[in-house]
C-alpha cells in the first residue's frame, strides 16, 4: 500500500513532529520553577512586570492611524513607568506588547491569542470594528478586559461580554450627531444617503438615516457603492433627478473624493456631509479644492486639537509628530487599565475588572465613566468642515446638545483654569491643615510630657490616671488633628 | 519464523508513528503557543478547501476562481441557522450536512449552463459567479434582512454535542483541550474522511472517467462517457466539500463577514493546489500546509530580522505572503508544471508538450 | 429626460475606457488565446507611472502649460507599460506555448499579483490624489452636463480606435497579426516571425492600457493599486460581449458595457421598487458576460470563436 518513499517521508514527519513534541514538552517543565522562583519571598523591594497588549494595523492602507493608536498607548505606559505605580505593595512596570492585525477579521482571533498567550493583563485595541468583534469573542473566553479607543460599531458591547468597553463614540451616537447638526444648520426637506457597502459605512449611514426620518426629513432610497467605487456619475445622476438637499456619505475618503468631485461636475448643490472615515486633511487633495469647500463631516469623540494639553504636549516632544486621530483615546484607555489595577490594588484581570467597568476618570478625552453595556456615557462627538481649504471643527455634540466649538473650547479652558484654582486652594488647604495638625500633635506632646512628670513628682495612683487622661487628651488630639487634614 | 517480513509491517509503524505525531501535536504546539494551534487548524481548513477544488480542478481539468463561493455559502448556511441572526440554534450535525446540499446545488446551478464553456471561458465565468455570491451576501440586508450585510454575523454558535462545546476548554485526562485544540481533533477527523473519500474516488470509475474527460473530451464522449453528467459531478463533490469547510469556519471563528470570501482567497486556494500537484491528494495538502505556515513563518522571522537590520519593516510579511502566491503560480507553471509531488499521470501529460490546434 | 442623457454620456465616458482596455484583451486572445490577467495591472502602471511624472513636473514649477504636462505623463507612461508587456510575455507566456491551456491562464494569474504587489510598493498602499491640473471646463446641453475630460477621452478613443485599425489593415505588421491569428504555424512558414508578431500584439495592447490608464486617473482624480483588477475584468466581460478576437467587436462591447452599467445603477432601483439598487452595478458586467457565454459564446460581432468551443 505505502511505498519505501512515502514511508521515509512519514517517519521524518514522525521524528519531526516528536521532536517538536519533545521540545516544547521540556519548555514548560522549568516554567513552573520560574513562577515557584517568582512566588517566593525575594529580597525587597520587588518589581512586577505588567503586560498590556495593543493591537492595531501595523501595515496597510491605514497603518499610520494604528501607529498613532500605539503611540497613545505607549505614552500611557511610559508614563506610568515614569511616575513608578506599586500595586498590591509591589512596584510595577507596564510593557506594552504591540502586535499588528492588518486590518483583517480572521486575524483578530490570533492576534487575541497571541496576547492571552502571553498573558497579558489588559488589552488596549482594536482599531477597526470589523476585527474587534471577532477579537473580543477570545477575550472575553480569556478573562481579558479590552478597552477600544476607536471601534464605533455599535454590536461591539451588545455582545453580552463583561470584559469589553469602548472609550470612544458609537456609530449610534455619531450618527445622530451630524444628522441633528445638518438638520438644525441646513434645514433639508429631502436627505439622499448613500453608504460603501462595508461594516462601517452601512453602520453609520443606517444610523443617519434613521435619525433623519425620526425628525421628519425625507430619506430617498439607500444608494450604494464599494469601497473601491470610483464612478459615483451613474448613482449621482439618479440622485441629481430627485434634487436632495443635502446628501450624506458613510465611507472612506478614497471614494468619497471622487463622489464630491463628480457631484459638483454634475451641478449637484446640496450639502455634501460625510462621517469620520472621509473626514481627514486628504478630502481637499482627492476632491479637488473647490469642490471640497463647504463639506460637512463627523468625528467621534472630541478633535485632537480639543485633548488636554498635557496630552498634547508629551506626545510632541515623545514621538515628534502630532497625533492623528484616535491617540487621545488610547492613551485614556490604557490608563483607565492602569487606573482600576491600581484601585483594584491587583494586576489580576478576574481582580481589577469590577473596577474598572465602576471607574470615573479624567482623561485626555474628557471625563470617561462606562454604562452597563461599556459604552462610555454621553460621548462627544465633534461636526468639522472644509473652510477655505482647511479642515476645522466647528461644534461638539454632546448628549444630543450641540456646542459651538469656540464656545467648547473656551469651556473647557474655564473649566481647566477653575480646577487649577480649585487644585491650588485645595493645596493651601492642605497645608494649613497639616500645620494645624503638627500643633496640634507638639502640644499634646507637651501635655504628655508634663502630664508625665506632673505624675512623677505626684503619687503612684494619681499619677497612673493622669497618665490616662493624657493619653486620651493626647490621642483625641491627634484624631483631630488627622480629621482636619483629610478635610 | 524468526525473520519477518520487515518491509510489509514498517508501513503499518510508519502509520502508527504518524497517528501518534499527528495525536500530540496540537500539545506540543500549544507548549510553544496556542496561537499556532489556531494557525494549524486554519491550516487544516484550507486543506479541505484545496482537496474539494482539486476535485474540481485537479481530476477534472476544469479551472474554478470562483470556488470560495461554495464556501462562503456554507459558512453562511450555518451562520443562518446558529446563531442570534434568526434566532435559531440547530444542532450542528444537522447544519453541516445541509450547508454541504445548499453548496452542492449551487455548484450544479453554476454547472450546468457553462459546463459546455471551454476551459478558460469557464474560468472567467466562474470568477464572475464567485463575485456575484459575494455581492449578494453583502448587500442582502436591504430590503429584507438576510445576511446582515456587510455587517457579518457575530456570536455563532460553537459545535455541541450535549455538553461537550468545541468552543470551551475543559480539563480531560489530566490534558488541558483548550476550545483550538478540540478543533483541530474535528478537522483532521473530517480531513481524513475527505482524503479517503477522495482516494477512493479517483481510483473509481468516476475518477477515471473525469481523467478521460480532463485528457481528451471529444475523446471521453466517443468512448460513451456523459461529459456533461460527469462533469457537473464534479462541480457539485467539489462545491459540498468547500460547504462543508464553510460550516466548520463559521463556528471555528464565530464572527462571518463578506470580506473574508472576496476574490483572493480563491486564487489562494488554487495557489495551493498548483503548487502541491493538480490531481495529487498528497501534493494538494502539502501545498496547502506550505503556503499556510511559510508566511506565519516568515512573520515571525523576517519582521524581527528587517526590524534588526534596518530599523523598520521594509517589506510587509503581507506583501511576501501575495508576492509567493504570485511566483508560486507563476515558477510552477514553468518550472515543475506538475507541482511539487505530481500525480502520475499529471507528469506523464505535463511532460511531453502537446501543440495545440 | 436630462437624467436619461445624462446617463447616456456617464456610460459612453466609462464605455470608452472599457473599450481601451478591451482591445489589449481582444487582440492577445485573437492571436494567441490567451487571456491576459495582468492586462488590468498594466493599466495600473500606466496610471502610476503618469502620476508620479506629473507629480514631479509640477514639482519642478516648470511653467509647462497643464496639458502638456499630462501628455508628457503619458508619454512616460506608454514605453514603461510597453516594457512590462514585453517582459510579461517573454518570461511568463512565451515558455508555455503550446503547454496544456491551464498552464499560461495560471501564470497570468500569478503576473497579475505581482505587478499588483509591485505596484503597492513603490507607489503605497494609500489611494493617491491624481494631480486635478487639467482646467475641468463644464458644458451645458440642456439639463445635462458634459466636461472637457470627457470630451478629450472620447477623443483620445475614438483617434486609437482608427489609428489601430488603420493599423491591423493597412500595415505590414497589421497583416503578419492578422496571419498569425489565422494559423501561427502557416504564418511560420511564409517566412512571419511569429514570435515578434506576439510581442508586438502584447506591446500595442499595453500602449493603449497606459493611455486609458492616464485617462482613469484623471477622470477619476485618483489613482491606487488594486484599481487595475476590476477594471480589468470589466474590460474582459466587454471583450467577450463584443466577440472575442474581433477589434471592432471590443469597442462596441465596451460603449455597451458602460451604458448597461449607468442605466442599471440609474434606474433598477425604479424598475424593481427598491428591491435592488445601485449596490448591484459591479453584478451587471458579470451578468452580462454569462448570459453572453450562455446563449451566444461568439459575441455581438465575433464569428471565429464558436468553433472552438
Amino acid at each position: 500500500m505505502i511505498s519505501l518513499r512515502e514511508f521515509k517521508l512519514g517517519a521524518v514527519a514522525v521524528a519531526v513532529a516528536l521532536g517538536l513534541a519533545a521540545c516544547s514538552k521540556e519548555e514548560p517543565t522549568p516554567e513552573p520553577a520560574k513562577e515557584a522562583a517568582k512566588d517566593a519571598p525575594p529580597p525587597a523591594p520587588q518589581e512586577i512586570v505588567v503586560k498590556i497588549g495593543h493591537a492595531a494595523p501595523l501595515t496597510g492602507g491605514i497603518a499610520h492611524l494604528g501607529k498613532d493608536n500605539e503611540n497613545g498607548a505607549r505614552l500611557a505606559v511610559d508614563q506610568a513607568n515614569a511616575k513608578g505605580i506599586t500595586i498590591g505593595g509591589k512596584k510595577v512596570r507596564f510593557e506594552l506588547v504591540a502586535e499588528d492585525d492588518e486590518e483583517k477579521p480572521d486575524k483578530g482571533p490570533i492576534v487575541a491569542q497571541k496576547f492571552a498567550d502571553a498573558k497579558v493583563a489588559g488589552v488596549v485595541g482594536h482599531l477597526n470594528s470589523g476585527v474587534t468583534i471577532p477579537a473580543s469573542a477570545v477575550y472575553n473566553q480569556a478573562g481579558i478586559p479590552m478597552v477600544s479607543g476607536s471601534a464605533t460599531n455599535p454590536k461591539l458591547t451588545e455582545q453580552g461580554f463583561k470584559n469589553v468597553f469602548r472609550v470612544v463614540g458609537r456609530d449610534d451616537q455619531q450618527g445622530p450627531a451630524i444628522a441633528s447638526y445638518l438638520v438644525a444648520e441646513f434645514k433639508p426637506k429631502t436627505v439622499a444617503v448613500i453608504d460603501d457597502a462595508t461594516a462601517y459605512g452601512e453602520g453609520l449611514a443606517n444610523e443617519v438615516e434613521k435619525s433623519l426620518k425620526a425628525s421628519g426629513v425625507n430619506v430617498l432610497p439607500r444608494e450604494r457603492g464599494t469601497k473601491d467605487t470610483r464612478d459615483w456619475k451613474a448613482i449621482l445622476t439618479k440622485l441629481r433627478g430627485r434634487q436632495p438637499d443635502a446628501i450624506f456619505y458613510g465611507g472612506m475618503d478614497a471614494t468619497g473624493g471622487p463622489l464630491l468631485k463628480q457631484g459638483r461636475e454634475l451641478g449637484i448643490k446640496a450639502v455634501f456631509a460625510f462621517g469620520d472615515g472621509a473626514c481627514t486633511e486628504e478630502m481637499k487633495k482627492l476632491a479637488g479644492e473647490k469642490q471640497s469647500e463647504g463639506l460637512i463631516c463627523s468625528q467621534a469623540g472630541i478633535p485632537v486639537q480639543a485633548a488636554s494639553k498635557d496630552f498634547l504636549e508629551s506626545y510632541k516632544t515623545k514621538f515628534n509628530v502630532d497625533p492623528i486621530l484616535y491617540s487621545p483615546f488610547t492613551f485614556d484607555a490604557t490608563n483607565l487599565l492602569i487606573a482600576a489595577m491600581q484601585k483594584a490594588d491587583s494586576v489580576d484581570p478576574a481582580q481589577y475588572l469590577p473596577a474598572l467597568a465602576s471607574i470615573k476618570h479624567k482623561g485626555a478625552s474628557g471625563d470617561i465613566e462606562f454604562d452597563e453595556r461599556g459604552d462610555r456615557k454621553d460621548a462627544e462627538m465633534t461636526i468639522f468642515t472644509i473652510k477655505e481649504g482647511k479642515l476645522g471643527p466647528v461644534a461638539i455634540v454632546k448628549a444630543g446638545t450641540t456646542t459651538k466649538f469656540e464656545d467648547f473650547m473656551k469651556a473647557a479652558e474655564a473649566a481647566a483654569a477653575a480646577a487649577k484654582a480649585a487644585m491650588g486652594k485645595a493645596g493651601e488647604a492642605v497645608s494649613a491643615g497639616a500645620a494645624v495638625a503638627k500643633e496640634g500633635a507638639e502640644k499634646a506632646v507637651d501635655a504628655a510630657r508634663s502630664a508625665t512628670s506632673q505624675a512623677l513628682e505626684s503619687a503612684k495612683d494619681v499619677a497612673g490616671k493622669a497618665a490616662g487622661e493624657a493619653k486620651e487628651v493626647a490621642g483625641k488630639v491627634v484624631e483631630g488633628a488627622k480629621d482636619m487634614v483629610n478635610k | 519464523m524468526m525473520k519477518l517480513d520487515l518491509s510489509a509491517r514498517l508501513p503499518w509503524i510508519g502509520i502508527v508513528l504518524v497517528a501518534l505525531a499527528l495525536a500530540v501535536l496540537p500539545f506540543a504546539l500549544a507548549g510553544i503557543g496556542t496561537t499556532w494551534v489556531r494557525i494549524t487548524n486554519l491550516a487544516l481548513l484550507f486543506a479541505l478547501l484545496a482537496l474539494g477544488l482539486n476535485i474540481v480542478v485537479g481530476f477534472a481539468g476544469l479551472l474554478d476562481l470562483g470556488y470560495i463561493a461554495f464556501y462562503a455559502v456554507g459558512a453562511y448556511v450555518y451562520a443562518l441557522l446558529a446563531s442570534p441572526q434568526f434566532g435559531l440554534h440547530l444542532p450542528f450535525w444537522a447544519i453541516i450536512p445541509l450547508g454541504a446540499l445548499v453548496a452542492c446545488i449551487f455548484g450544479v446551478l453554476l454547472g450546468a449552463p457553462t459546463l459546455k464553456l471551454r476551459g478558460d471561458y469557464l474560468a472567467i465565468v466562474t470568477l464572475g459567479f464567485g463575485e456575484i455570491i459575494r455581492i449578494f451576501l453583502n448587500n442582502l440586508s436591504q430590503p429584507v434582512n438576510i445576511t446582515n450585510g456587510p455587517q457579518g454575523i457575530s456570536r455563532i454558535d460553537s459545535f455541541r454535542l450535549g455538553d461537550f462545546d468545541f468552543g470551551k476548554s475543559e480539563m480531560l485526562f489530566g490534558l488541558n483541550f483548550s476550545g483550538p485544540i478540540k478543533y483541530y481533533y474535528l478537522l483532521l477527523l473530517v480531513l481524513i474522511v475527505i482524503i479517503v473519500v477522495n482516494m477512493r474516488l479517483q481510483h473509481s470509475r468516476i475518477g477515471r472517467a473525469w481523467e478521460a474527460i480532463r485528457e481528451d473530451e471529444v475523446a471521453a464522449r466517443a468512448m460513451g462517457i456523459d461529459t456533461t453528467r460527469m462533469k457537473l459531478l464534479a462541480f457539485a463533490m467539489g462545491a459540498s466539500f468547500g460547504g462543508i469547510a464553510g460550516g466548520i469556519f463559521s463556528s471555528m471563528q464565530g464572527f462571518i463577514s463578506p470580506e473574508s470570501f472576496v476574490l483572493v482567497e480563491s486564487i489562494m486556494v488554487l495557489a495551493m493546489v498548483v503548487l502541491g500537484g493538480m490531481g495529487n491528494i498528497w501534493g494538494v495538502i502539502l501545498g496547502a500546509l506550505l503556503l499556510s505556515f511559510v508566511p506565519e513563518l516568515l512573520r515571525h522571522t523576517i519582521e524581527p530580522l528587517q526590524r534588526s537590520l534596518f530599523g523598520r519593516s521594509i517589506v510587509e510579511p503581507e506583501v511576501v505572503r501575495m508576492l509567493l502566491f504570485g511566483l508560486a503560480l507563476v515558477l510552477m507553471m514553468l518550472y515543475r508544471p506538475a507541482g511539487l509531488l505530481p500525480s502520475a499521470v499529471r507528469r506523464r501529460e505535463l511532460a511531453r508538450k502537446s501543440v495545440e490546434p | 429626460m436630462d437624467t436619461f442623457i445624462q446617463q447616456i454620456i456617464n456610460g459612453l465616458t466609462l464605455g470608452a475606457v472599457y473599450a481601451m482596455v478591451a482591445l489589449g484583451y481582444t487582440m492577445v486572445y485573437g492571436i494567441i488565446q490567451l487571456i491576459n490577467f495582468a492586462h488590468g495591472e498594466v493599466v495600473m502602471i500606466g496610471a502610476m507611472v503618469a502620476f508620479s511624472v506629473i507629480g514631479a513636473l509640477l514639482g519642478l514649477d516648470s511653467g509647462l502649460p497643464p496639458a502638456l504636462i499630462v501628455l508628457l505623463g503619458a508619454a512616460a507612461a506608454i514605453p514603461v507599460c510597453m516594457a512590462v508587456a514585453y517582459a510579461m510575455e517573454r518570461v511568463a507566456y512565451r515558455p508555455l506555448r503550446g503547454a496544456p491551456r491551464l498552464a499560461p491562464l495560471i501564470t497570468a494569474i500569478g503576473v497579475s499579483i505581482i505587478l499588483q504587489q509591485l505596484g503597492m510598493m513603490i507607489w503605497s498602499r494609500n489611494p493617491l490624489a491624481f494631480p486635478q491640473i487639467l482646467e475641468n471646463r463644464i458644458f451645458h446641453l440642456g439639463g445635462a452636463t458634459v466636461s472637457t475630460v470627457q470630451l478629450a477621452i472620447w477623443l483620445v478613443a475614438v483617434s486609437m480606435m482608427g489609428a489601430l485599425t488603420l493599423m491591423i489593415h493597412r500595415t505590414r505588421l497589421g497583416i503578419a497579426m492578422r496571419a498569425t491569428s489565422q494559423n501561427p504555424q502557416v504564418a511560420g512558414l511564409m517566412g512571419i516571425d511569429v514570435n515578434r508578431v506576439i510581442a508586438a500584439t502584447f506591446i500595442i495592447g499595453a500602449a493603449l492600457a497606459a493611455i486609458a490608464g492616464v485617462m482613469v486617473g484623471t477622470y477619476y482624480g485618483i489613482a491606487h493599486y488594486t484599481m487595475g483588477s476590476l477594471l480589468g475584468l470589466k474590460a474582459f466581460c466587454a471583450a467577450v460581449l463584443g466577440g472575442i478576437g474581433n477589434l471592432p467587436g471590443a469597442m462596441l462591447g465596451g460603449l455597451i458595457l458602460g451604458v448597461v452599467e449607468a442605466l442599471g445603477a440609474g434606474y433598477i432601483g425604479d424598475f424593481t421598487g427598491n428591491w435592488f439598487g445601485s449596490n448591484y452595478q459591479d453584478v451587471f458586467a458579470f451578468i452580462v458576460l454569462i448570459l453572453v457565454l450562455v446563449f451566444r459564446p461568439s459575441g455581438l460581432l465575433g464569428e471565429r470563436v464558436g468553433d472552438r468551443t
